[in-house]
């Protein structure tokens, strides 16, 4: 019965998709009132539709309702619960009714939220959202409909892909997804503002929250998933190169770049063409990053969900959304017309290089992860690019976006003097010169330089807030003053930059990890840089749905008791798969590594890991998602700015008189 | 550059992405392309050497590398643990009505386990030897259970397909090269 209801609850979504994705675009072309102003009710009665739909499937999973072919197929009695509520998104057709939902729900954020936006505006936000998903809930009711029901219902389910049973992974897919998704809006705004062939500082304002909240999700969505292989995959490893790795990535260079190019929109009315395709481009990417990875197409580690067959299906689908607001892209951008200039050294001019260079690599990690296939396609050729290719051509992009990100901040808009700019940076380049020359010493010279490059960030981010608030030039109080009359979107900023700072500091450090393979007997001890790991024991254990052996290990550093870990390596009787489990001991400073491999002689074999900084790499992804969100609660984004109003008033009075008439 | 063609780069750029991705998902599902397939090194050469024993449910006892000349054979590694094997299992009893002589390889299985797994899902194989230790596996370096290879008369290997084999497949790729190298 609640099956059912789910499955009724999803007809009715792609019901009222339909209807959202024709009536407020109809009715802001031909001007109709009472369709303009239908669209919020669409939206969040959409909203509900899925909601429901997908409670019901959670409803389904929770109470193991194994008559449900998805529930039968990765369900199992003897899951714990939060993977029983993690296992409706982690398989293909929870993922894309999860997917579904969190559109919706974009769209009844704009509804609610977007009560000062101009209601022609809104209108065609709303239904370029209904259009560009209304597709997708076709495909989930017609083509991955997880409400199928099966009979005769088995004994039992046969289980979630155990590497997925995982806490961090549990919550990836929902944060991934509204980072993917949250991409919608900024690409619903752009379509929207073709549509009315008008773009101006408010759009860019209206714009920017919603980019920089998806842009959040995303790091952390991102962040998350290279945690969860450096410790469930059990490499050591933290970023793969992978295809779906890179599907993440691109939406997130391309978002980081439309971030500032959204800055200058709003505040010079510059860029607006450029932005418009980045708004675009960045939501394809992401629309591309969920679906190829799920078309078959592209396939990896990482991949759990593949069917040619339902490829064309969502090719098709990409192809509208994508091709059809790019063709209208080009028809209708020449109409936008920019009216702010600005010389090659200033604020936007940093904000252009920025875009330049993260465009770049963008576009060459989209090559190394499409030219495989193209080469195969075409010349019949088997090559794999990986990691060598894209450590050696992103690096020297890198490195400048790494040089100028501390320097555009302290810029002046319009025009500006770079002599005076890095006098003002003076201490941040000396402390960077002065650390990298120092880790240069007895080190590689690429850590060395990544070394630099960190600190050069986050002194060159702490030295945009101390020359705002002229410390030491003026009297503490006063300085202290000033701090507080900063905007929040400043320390957003800060943050934002330093965190990457800290991300490649980690970076730097991971590649100075130490490693070691060895066969150790219980009672032995083995040596890996400057840490002592004795395996006390081995022993079977058992988990809810798992056996499990493990080992304990203790470590210590000249004879000091460090840390006991306990990896265990997982055997699950229902997939007849076998996860290692590795224990990390972290003092945020370096992290100690174990895993358990086979046993043999009487002994077992642990790989051993000395990762030093390697928490920071998660940590400044982290710093940078708390800037974002630190720049989302800045008080100009909530709060009107005149233009705004004044832009609002003659749009609705623009609609009254369409209304007239 | 002309402003509005310069505008219409990134559409032309989607169409032909877009194409491209339609062709790959095309010939992936008609078997002639697959993205993810590391080339087998032993197409165009000779069967390794191996000699396997019998399996209690083969019909005519064990085989060897000798045995696969005179005709085109298709080879099947498979095992009863293999879930993906039991996919295919349908498919390959097709291949049997259809006439096509199918050797199996029971590779690192249980006696019993075959046994069970035949008696469930049919014997499609003319012979079955068992490779308990995964040797010729190693020779034959696949990478998994179930895989499936084209021997021609001369006992050279001329195709191969990893995975279970979608009826598709059998109907398509491997009948056309059957009736090549027959």
């Amino acid at each position: 019965m609640i099956p059912e209801l789910g499955h009724f609850a999803l007809a009715l979504a792609v019901a009222i998709g339909f209807a959202q994705g024709i009536f407020p675009l109809w009715g802001a072309w031909r001007r109709d009132a009472r369709l303009i102003q239908a669209a919020p009710a669409i939206a969040i009665g959409q909203f509900i539709a899925l909601g429901t739909a997908y409670a019901c499937l959670t409803w389904s999973n929770v109470v193991d309702d194994f008559s449900v072919l998805n529930v039968a197929e990765n369900g199992h009695s003897l899951k714990p619960l939060i993977y029983k509520i993690s296992g409706t998104w982690g398989n293909h057709e929870g993922s894309i009714l999860l997917w579904c939902l969190i559109i919706s729900l974009c769209g009844a954020a704009v509804a609610v939220a977007g009560g000062n936006l101009p209601s022609s505006l809104r209108a065609r936000v709303l239904g370029v959202l209904g259009l560009s998903s209304v597709g997708f809930q076709l495909f989930a009711l017609i083509e991955s409909n997880p409400f199928v029901r099966l009979w005769p219902p088995p004994m039992d389910g046969r289980d979630m892909n155990p590497l997925l049973q995982d806490p961090g992974l549990a919550i990836h897919p929902p944060i991934l997804y509204i980072g993917y998704v949250g991409f919608a809006v900024p690409f619903a705004f752009a379509v929207a503002a073709l549509l009315e062939g008008r773009i101006d500082a408010a759009w860019g304002r209206w714009v920017r929250p919603w980019t920089l909240a998806a842009w959040c999700f995303l790091t952390c969505g991102i962040a998350l998933g290279s945690w969860w292989a450096y410790y469930e995959l059990g490499w050591g490893g933290y970023w793969f190169w992978d295809p779906v790795e890179n599907a993440s990535l691109l939406p997130w260079l391309t978002g980081t770049a439309l971030l500032h190019s959204a800055i200058v929109v709003e505040k010079r009315e510059a860029l607006k063409t450029w932005t418009v395709l980045l708004a675009i481009g960045t939501f394809s990417l992401s629309l591309s990053g969920t679906f190829l990875v799920r078309s078959g197409i592209l396939n990896s580690v990482h991949s759990f969900a593949n069917d040619p067959a339902r490829g064309v299906f969502i090719l098709a689908l990409l192809g509208l959304v994508i091709g059809g607001s790019l063709l209208l892209f080009a028809l209708r951008a020449p109409v936008l017309a920019a009216s702010g200039v600005f010389a090659p050294i200033s604020r936007e001019g940093g904000l252009v290089l920025n875009n330049i260079l993260l465009c770049s690599i963008a576009a060459v990690v989209m090559t190394g992860t499409t030219y495989p296939l193209f080469a195969d396609l075409l010349l019949g050729e088997k090559l794999s690019v990986g990691g060598p290719f894209f450590n050696s051509t992103v690096l020297p992009l890198a490195v400048p976006v790494f040089a100028a990100m501390s320097v555009g901040p302290v810029l002046s808009w319009k025009r500006a003097d770079l002599g005076s700019a890095l006098i003002r940076l003076w201490w941040a380049l000396l402390l960077a010169l002065a650390v990298g020359g120092y880790a240069a010493i007895g080190m590689k010279i690429l850590p060395a330089l990544a070394f630099g490059a960190a600190v050069w960030l986050i002194a060159g981010a702490a030295a945009e807030v101390i020359e705002r608030v002229r410390l030491f030039r003026v009297p503490l109080g006063d300085s202290l003053a000033r701090l507080r009359g900063l905007p929040r979107s400043t320390f957003g900023t800060t943050l934002g930059h330093a965190g990457l700072g800290v991300t490649i500091a980690g970076i730097a450090g991971m590649s100075l990890a130490s490693e070691a393979i060895v066969l150790v007997k219980p009672g032995a001890a083995t040596h890996l840089a400057g840490y002592d790991w004795k395996l006390i024991e081995l022993h079977d254990g058992a988990g809810p749905n798992y056996d499990a052996r493990v080992a304990t290990i203790e470590i210590s550093r000249n004879g000091a008791l460090v840390a006991v870990l306990a990896p265990e390596r997982r055997q699950f009787p229902v997939q007849n798969i076998t996860t290692t489990e590795a224990k990390i001991a972290t003092n945020l400073v370096r992290d100690l590594y174990a895993v358990l491999g086979d046993e043999r002689d009487g002994g077992a074999v642990l790989r051993l890991h000395v990762n030093p900084l390697a928490p920071w790499i998660w940590l400044g992804a982290g710093v940078m998602a708390l800037g974002g969100l630190l720049s989302l609660t800045d008080r100009r984004l909530r709060v009107g700015a005149p233009l705004r109003r004044a832009g609002q008033a003659a749009a609705k009075s623009a609609a009254k008189m369409g209304a007239k008439a | 550059m002309n402003r509005r063609v310069l505008l219409l780069v990134p559409f032309a750029a989607t169409v032909v992405a877009g194409g491209g991705f339609l062709a790959m998902l095309k010939r992936e599902q008609e078997g002639t392309f697959d993205p993810r397939g590391v080339p087998s090194m032993l197409i165009g050469k000779r069967v390794p050497p191996f000699a396997l024993p019998a399996d209690a449910g083969s019909l005519a006892g064990g085989f060897s590398d000798t045995d696969l000349t005179g005709r085109p054979i298709v080879v099947n590694f498979f095992a009863s643990w293999c879930v993906p094997c039991m996919e295919e299992a349908e498919v390959l009893m097709g291949l049997k009505q259809a006439g096509v002589p199918l050797y199996g390889i029971a590779y690192k299985d249980k006696q019993a386990g075959t046994a069970a797994f035949l008696a469930k899902h049919g014997n499609p194989y003319a012979r079955i030897g068992r490779d308990d230790a995964g040797l010729t596996g190693i020779d034959w370096g696949i990478t998994g259970v179930p895989e499936t290879y084209l021997v021609d008369k001369t006992g050279v290997v001329r195709w191969r397909f990893v995975g279970p084999l979608p009826a598709e497949v059998a109907a398509g790729d491997l009948k056309r090269q059957l009736q090549a190298y027959a």
